[in-house]
């Protein structure tokens, strides 16, 4: 089962690399990964996604809490939640298809951040599952280069991970 | 306040925490450190001739006494040297802190003389590692390195230094913190009331319950209460290979220690239970075999430390996270609180089962043609020589086990043993800081003659800091354990196993300043080990020939369950 990992952890080199060393060492997968600096300068936010069944994701949230630096951490999806990728993606655009890759960005509430007079560059933000779904849309016009920010989110109403 | 170098913090910060010894070795990158070391007189220090051995021997020390055991080493080749040990520790749960110079900090990243990247390199095998940044850091990093180490499961801490921050011409001022907090990083100290009644509750009416006790409790200060459980409770309990010591071996209730080596009614008591009380035990693969054919019939209570400890091979039915030695202070009390009397009849029939498996006396040695010398004799005559109350340390091999399961154990702490890693080379060392530790009791390394040789220069050692430990070198002449294996899965082609062109160990002892003693009879056995223990401040070499074609029994079959196990070479060929 895909899971989004969520964790709060001290803004400190180093921090990073203890935790994706663990899922490399104890042979688990990261299939997303994205962190950035929060608020509050000494927190890191970092989410990844992973799959796994119950008994490892157990695991895998056991291990990361033992970590030193990470201070708190929740696994969204086993609740209400919010998730977000952003996607940049490059594709041929010559011809009928410039009309028609601009009414499927409209649809997915994309947008078209760069043109030239053979490429559109689109911007379109959402769950992982939508920019899948684009990619499929737009299937048959030649991709030149996509780029996905990997997953972020947070639970929904009052659930929040801070401190 | 005080203004002391980098140099000078780092060591007053070691001597504020506490630290009476530290084992190292020096080089450029340390040199600063040393320097300071030679200033003051309350941390002594200990030169090692190998690194790896540094950091066996502070293990030794830390297993002995419970404190931290602390390492000096320089970067690069000194801080490589030290990952087998730190790896050992790691594995054990054993407190520790390994200081590493490094080169100076504007220099790191630039592949400098005798860079490496120790905080990279030893990531996989520490409980946290350090880099600090500035001297001004130093007394606060020291502090939370021992904290880390010693609380909450315990387990080796880096810290690597540069050699910048430790110059003696920048001063800084000094205040060692008298307590320190990590919003990061809070052990628990208190396991679920409500779980520990409902244990309590469960283990009471159980009909064949068990207790299965490992090296948590010894870690965790708690042989006294897990025997006071034990008895209040009067069921059977079974210890790890880390464990031993935990229970008296002599006492009534104990079936031994169970798992791969484990004896017939400790497997056999533990396949059949219906309930299992795990204390401080981790359900290694060396104890469980098949971990989907583990013990069908029984619940399982699990108290660790460690969250991640549990329901990690086997499930447990009823997790308690918390200090092993409260957890049992509070089921103790709930045993006389909550008004259950155990089914007596239950009991009976299931000491009875257990009195049957025992009567089959799985240990007993048996008789073979050869006339020559069996290894576990030699570990009962050293078990009798010393009554049984000589601290042991042993390496990795037939011989660990043959000490595992022969000596009489008494007490926690007696038992020093690399269980996790299983580090050859990690015997005399780790006997070298038992003995710096304990400098008046009976210290022996029981080894063979493959593992001795993997840490065999610190018979130096032992003669400049004047240890005068017993080394019990049971040589059979092969790397046995391999041997035994190539015996039975390999059609016994002794790939590689043999140990050709063995040194002269008694003129080797005699070399490094020591006493050699050889031994080929069983008959001049005991007055040999009388007149080894008989000198009391000398270091003797004992290098005993044995039977090279002996193996260890009971030995559990691969892909079984726990009790399926063979206990006899004539059954096992
Ligand atoms: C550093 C290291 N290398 C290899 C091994 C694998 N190994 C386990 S037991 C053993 C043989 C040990 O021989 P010896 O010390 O003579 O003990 P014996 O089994 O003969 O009693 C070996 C090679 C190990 N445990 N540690
Ligand atoms: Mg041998």
């Amino acid at each position: 089962m895909r899971r989004i990992i969520s964790i709060l952890m001290e803004n400190e080199a180093g921090a990073l690399s203890r935790i994706v060393g663990l899922f490399s060492q104890r042979g688990y997968n990261i299939d997303s990964l994205t962190v950035a600096p929060t608020d509050d300068e000494s927190l890191s936010r970092l989410t990844l996604t992973t799959e796994g069944d119950e008994g490892t994701i157990e695991q895998i949230t056991k291990q990361l809490n033992k970590l030193v630096e990470v201070v708190k951490l929740v696994d969204l999806t086993e609740g209400a939640h919010l998730e977000r990728e952003l996607m940049l993606i490059k594709l041929k655009a010559v011809g009928a298809q410039r009309a028609e890759l601009k009414r499927t960005t409209d649809i997915f509430r994309g947008q078209i951040v760069d043109v030239t007079s053979t490429l559109y560059t689109i911007q379109l933000a959402g769950t992982s599952d939508k920019l899948d779904a684009f990619v499929e849309a737009v299937n048959g016009v030649p991709i030149v280069e996509v780029v996905r920010s990997g997953v972020s989110g947070l639970g929904r109403g009052d659930k929040v991970l801070s401190l | 306040m005080e203004l002391l170098s980098g140099a000078d913090i780092l060591i007053r910060s070691l001597a504020d925490e506490g630290v009476d010894v530290i084992f190292g070795y020096p080089g450029g990158a340390a040199l600063h450190i040393y320097d300071a070391l030679y200033r003051q007189k309350a941390v002594e220090h200990i030169l090692v001739r190998h690194e790896q051995a540094a950091t066996h021997m502070a293990d030794g020390y830390a297993r002995v006494t419970g404190r931290v055991g602390t390492v000096l080493v320089t970067s690069g080749p000194g801080a490589t040297n030290t990952i087998t040990g730190i790896a050992t520790a790691y594995m054990d749960s054993i407190p520790m802190v390994v200081i590493s110079g490094q080169v100076q900090s504007h220099l790191i990243g630039g592949d400098a003389f005798q860079e490496t990247d120790m905080v990279g390199v030893s990531r996989p095998i520490v409980k946290h590692s350090f880099l600090v940044k500035k001297a001004e850091d130093i007394a606060l990093t020291i502090k939370k390195a021992f904290y880390i180490a010693r609380t909450g499961r315990p387990g080796p801490v880096v810290v690597d230094v540069p050699k910048d921050i430790t110059n003696p011409a920048n001063l800084f001022e000094y205040r060692y913190p008298s307590s320190v907090k990590m919003r990061s990083y809070t052990p628990v100290l208190r396991g679920h009331a409500g779980q520990i009644k409902k244990a309590t509750e469960e283990i009471l009416n159980a009909k064949r319950p068990i207790i299965y006790a490992g090296g948590g409790v010894v870690q965790g200060n708690a042989s006294e209460l897990l025997r006071d459980l034990v008895h209040s409770l009067g069921c059977p309990v079974t210890s790890t290979l880390m464990g031993l010591g935990c229970i008296d071996s002599a006492d009534k209730q104990y079936l031994g220690m169970l798992g791969m080596h484990g004896t017939y009614e400790a497997n056999n008591a533990m396949h059949n239970a219906d309930l299992i009380l795990a204390v401080g035990a981790r359900f290694d693969d060396r104890v469980t075999n098949d971990p989907e054919k583990f013990c069908p019939g029984a619940r399982i209570i699990h108290i660790d430390i460690d969250p991640a400890s549990i329901s990690k091979t086997v499930r447990a039915d009823i997790p308690i996270v918390g200090p092993v030695e409260q957890v049992l202070t509070d089921m103790i009390e709930a045993v006389k609180q909550l008004n259950i009397v155990p089914d007596k009849t239950a009991q009976d029939a299931w000491w009875k089962t257990i009195e049957e498996w025992r009567e089959i006396d799985c240990l007993a040695i048996k008789p073979t043609e050869s006339p020559l010398m069996r290894p576990q004799q030699v570990v009962e005559m050293l078990s009798k020589v010393t009554n049984g109350d000589a601290i042991v340390t042993s390496d990795v091999g037939q011989h660990q086990m043959f000490a595992a399961l022969y000596y009489k154990y008494n007490r926690p702490r007696q038992w020093i043993n690399s269980g996790g890693l299983g580090t050859m080379g990690f015997g005399l060392p780790a006997a070298m800081g038992a003995k710096m530790a304990f400098p008046d009791a009976n210290v022996v390394c029981v080894t063979g003659e493959g593992s001795i040789q993997m840490n065999i220069q610190e018979l130096s050692t032992c003669k400049q800091y004047n240890l005068p430990i017993k080394i019990i070198n049971i040589n059979n002449q092969a790397l046995g354990m391999v041997k035994q294996w190539q015996d039975l899965h390999y059609e016994k082609r002794h790939s590689h196993s043999y140990m050709d062109s063995l040194p002269d160990f008694i003129k080797l002892a005699e070399a490094y300043g020591h006493v050699g003693i050889r031994v080929d009879r069983y008959e001049d056995l005991e007055a040999a080990m009388i007149e080894c223990f008989s000198m009391k401040d000398k270091l003797v070499f004992m290098d005993i020939y044995v039977d090279p074609n002996e193996h260890v029994y009971p030995m559990q079959v691969a892909g079984g369950t726990i009790k399926d196990m063979v206990l006899s070479k004539a059954e096992g060929s």
